[in-house]
C-alpha cells in the first residue's frame, strides 16, 4: 500500500513540474512581457532596462534553472506591475474565487447526482426524457453563453439580480447559479450511466432474487457500485474549484483568480501566471491522489491490488 | 395433492417478440426436475418470469402458483417474501453473481435478516454454520472477506450457502456449474444432491448438459423455442426419447461403452423468435415432418404415465427410434 501511494505521489510531482515548465517556456516565448507592460512606445533603453532588471535578457535555460532555485527557497517571484509577491496577490483572491466555487460544487452534487440516479431508475420515462435533455443542453451550452443569458434575462429583463461585481451575496447568484447548472449537468449524465451499468449486473438480480425489496437493493447493492466512476468526476471538480470559474468570473466582473489570470496573460505578467498555474496543478494532482486513495477506500478489489503494486 | 409450483399457459414477450409461448410445468415438492434445451429457449425465462425477475418491459402472462396461491403479479412485498424465502436461485456466472463491494458477511446475513426470525450473534452464527455446510473451511475469517477472494467454486458454493439461508422449499439453479471447470463441477453437483437429501428441498436444475441433468433429476423437460416439447421421467427420457428434437439432442451425445457409433447433429438452426414458422417450430428442421405439421402448433399430450410429448407425428417418431419400420 504504501509502495503504492509512494509511485502516485512521485507521478504527481512530475506532473506538476511538467505544467510548471510547460507554462515557463509557452509564456516566454509567446510574448515580452516589457513591451505589454511598458507599451510599444517606450524608449528602447527603458525597455532593456526593464528586460535587465527582471533577468528576461538571460538565455532561457538560465531562468528557467533560476525560477527552480527561487521556488526550492519558497520564492514564487514578484508581480512585474506591482512589485509585490505573486503569491500574495493570487492568495487573497482565493477567497473570492472559493465564494463562487465551493456552493456551486455543492449544487452541482445535490442537483446532478439524484437526478441522475432519478434517471436510471425511471429509463426510458418522460422524466428520463427531460433530464437527459436539460443535461445534454447543459454540458453543451458553453458557460460564457449560459452567463451572458441569465444575465439577459435575471438581470437585464427581470431587473432581480445584478449583472457583475461583488458588492453583496445577491451578485454572486447569477455566478453560481452557471456554474452549477453545467456541472450538475455532466454528473447527471455520469451518475445516470454509472448506475445504469450497474443496475444490468448479475448481482442486481441476485439481490432481488434473495427477496431484497428493490428499494434497498438500489441503496445497498447499486449506489456503492455506482458511486466508484462518480468519484472520478467529483474528484475532476474539486480539482477545478480554485481556477475552474475563468470565464464565468470574467463575464460577471468578480475579482477572482480566474480574472487575475485572464489580466496576468495579457499583460505577460511571468511570475503571476506561473503561481496561478502551480496552484492549479497542485490541487489538481491533490485531488486525484484523493481519488485514487477514495477508490481503494470504495472498492475491496482495488485495496487487494494496492497491497500487492 | 396440490403441486409445490404449477405453471400454466406461461407467455413472455420482449417489445412484442414472444420468447416463451405457453408454458404448462408443475413440480411436486422435493422433486428435481431437469430443464433442458438450447440456449434461447426459453429455461431460464421460465423462471426469472414466474419470480418477477425480469426487466420491467417483459410482457408476462399466465399463471404460476406456489402451493395453490398465485404469484405471478402478486404484490412486490409478496414476492419478496417468496424470493429467497420459499424460492431461493442460483445462477450460471459465480463471478458477477455476487456484489463486488460488500463482504460475505453483509450478503450473507441480508438474506438471514429477510427471511429468518435471527437477531444478533444468533444470525453471524447461522452464517458461519451455512459456509460450514456448503465447505467453505475457516468460516468465521473467510465470512469477512470480499467475493473477488474467493475462486469461481467456492463462490458458487457461497451462492448455494446464500440460497439455503432462507430455507426454501425450491431451489432454481441455472445452469450452477457451466462456468466452473469439470472437476469442480462435480463437487458443487454432489453439494447439491447432498443438500437435497438432509432438507428434502425440491430442485430446478436447468442445464444444457444433458449428463449432468440425467444424473441429478428425477424428471426432465425438453424446451424448444419458448415451449416445453417433452417431459417424462429422466431415465425413459434418455432411453426412449420420443419428440424429434430430444431424440436429436440425445443422438448428439457419445455412448461411453458400446461400439463407436456416428455423433447425429440437428441439422439447422433455432427459428428466430420474431418469426416462429407456423405449426410446430421444430418442423423446418424435424426429419418426420409432414404437411400437417405446419398447420398447428401441437400441444403437450401425455403418451404415457408420467410422460407427455408436443409432436403430431410422435407415433412414428417412435417407430423410427425403434428401428420399425412404418407400414
Amino acid at each position: 500500500m504504501g509502495r503504492y501511494f509512494a509511485i502516485r505521489i512521485g507521478r504527481a510531482a512530475l506532473t506538476i513540474v511538467l505544467v510548471v515548465t510547460f507554462a515557463f517556456v509557452v509564456l516566454r516565448l509567446s510574448g515580452d512581457p516589457a513591451l505589454m507592460i511598458l507599451g510599444p512606445e517606450a524608449p528602447p533603453e527603458v525597455l532593456a532596462a526593464f528586460r535587465k532588471a527582471w533577468g528576461l535578457d538571460d538565455p532561457i535555460w538560465f531562468q528557467y534553472l533560476d525560477y527552480f532555485g527561487a521556488i526550492a527557497k519558497g520564492e514564487l517571484g514578484r508581480s512585474m506591475r506591482d512589485g509585490r509577491p505573486a503569491i500574495e496577490l493570487v492568495l487573497e483572491r482565493i477567497p473570492a474565487t472559493l465564494a463562487l466555487t465551493l456552493p456551486a460544487f455543492f449544487f452541482k452534487i445535490v442537483l446532478g447526482i439524484p437526478a441522475g440516479i432519478y434517471a436510471a431508475l425511471h429509463r426510458g420515462s418522460g422524466i428520463d426524457r427531460a433530464v437527459m435533455m436539460t443535461a445534454v443542453a447543459g454540458f453543451t451550452v458553453p458557460s460564457f453563453v449560459l452567463a451572458l443569458l441569465l444575465v439577459l434575462v435575471f438581470a437585464v429583463q427581470l431587473g432581480w439580480l445584478p449583472s457583475g461585481g461583488q458588492d453583496s451575496w445577491r451578485h454572486a447568484i447569477l455566478p453560481i447559479v452557471t456554474l452549477s447548472l453545467g456541472g450538475a449537468a455532466v454528473l447527471a449524465r455520469f451518475t445516470r450511466s454509472a448506475m445504469l451499468e450497474v443496475l444490468g449486473q448479475p448481482y442486481i438480480r441476485t439481490a432481488s432474487a434473495k427477496g431484497v425489496p428493490w428499494r434497498k437493493v438500489v441503496t445497498s447493492h447499486a449506489l456503492p457500485n455506482a458511486a466508484i466512476p462518480t468519484v472520478t468526476i467529483l474528484g475532476f471538480m474539486v480539482g477545478t474549484l480554485i481556477a475552474g470559474a475563468v470565464v464565468v468570473e470574467s463575464v460577471f466582473s468578480w475579482p477572482g483568480v480566474g480574472r487575475l489570470l485572464v489580466v496576468a496573460v495579457a499583460n505577460r505578467d511571468l511570475a503571476v501566471v506561473q503561481c496561478i498555474l502551480l496552484l492549479v496543478a497542485m490541487t489538481m494532482v491533490t485531488s486525484n491522489l484523493v481519488v485514487d486513495f477514495l477508490y481503494g477506500f470504495l472498492d475491496p478489489r482495488l485495496r487487494a491490488k494496492g497491497a500487492h503494486a | 395433492m396440490t403441486p409445490l409450483v404449477s405453471i400454466e399457459g406461461l407467455s413472455v414477450a420482449f417489445n412484442g417478440v414472444p420468447v416463451l409461448r405457453g408454458v404448462d410445468l408443475s413440480l411436486q415438492k422435493g422433486e428435481a426436475l431437469g430443464l433442458v434445451g438450447e440456449s434461447g429457449s426459453g429455461k431460464s425465462v421460465t423462471w426469472l418470469a414466474a419470480l418477477g425477475l425480469l426487466p420491467r418491459h417483459a410482457k408476462v402472462s399466465g399463471s404460476v402458483r406456489l402451493d395453490g396461491r398465485e404469484i405471478l403479479g402478486a404484490r412486490a412485498s409478496e414476492l419478496d417474501h417468496v424470493r429467497g424465502g420459499r424460492v431461493a436461485m442460483i445462477f450460471q456466472d459465480p463471478a458477477s453473481a455476487l456484489n463486488p463491494v460488500l463482504t460475505i458477511r453483509r450478503q450473507l446475513c441480508e438474506t438471514l435478516a429477510l427471511h429468518r426470525d435471527l437477531s444478533g450473534e444468533a444470525v453471524k452464527a447461522e452464517a458461519r454454520r451455512l459456509l460450514d455446510l456448503v465447505g467453505i473451511p475457516d468460516a468465521t475469517r473467510r465470512l469477512s472477506a470480499y467475493p473477488h477472494e474467493f475462486s469461481g467454486g467456492q463462490v458458487q458454493r457461497i451462492m448455494i450457502a446464500m440460497a439455503l439461508a432462507g430455507n426454501p422449499d425450491l431451489l432454481i439453479a441455472d445452469e450452477p456449474t457451466t462456468a466452473l471447470d469439470a472437476t469442480i463441477q462435480a463437487q458443487i453437483l454432489e453439494l447439491l444432491s447432498t443438500i437435497r437429501r438432509e432438507t428434502s428441498m425440491a430442485m430446478v436444475l436447468i442445464s444444457h448438459d444433458l449428463g449432468v441433468v440425467a444424473e441429478n433429476c428425477d424428471r426432465v423437460s425438453v424446451m424448444y423455442a419458448g415451449r416445453i416439447v417433452e417431459q417424462a421421467p429422466a431415465n425413459q427420457l434418455f432411453a426412449d426419447p420420443v419428440h424429434p428434437y430430444a431424440q436429436g439432442l440425445i443422438g448428439a451425445l457419445p455412448p461411453l461403452d458400446g461400439p463407436r457409433r456416428r455423433l447425429t447433429a440437428i441439422p439447422g438452426t433455432v427459428p428466430d423468435p420474431a418469426h416462429m414458422p407456423s405449426g410446430c417450430a421444430f418442423a423446418p428442421r424435424c426429419a418426420l415432418a409432414a404437411e400437417p405439421c405446419d398447420l398447428a402448433t401441437p400441444t403437450l399430450a401425455p403418451i404415457a404415465d408420467d410422460r407427455a410429448v408436443a409432436c403430431i407425428r410422435a407415433e412414428a417418431s417412435r417407430r423410427a427410434l425403434l428401428g420399425i419400420a412404418a407400414e
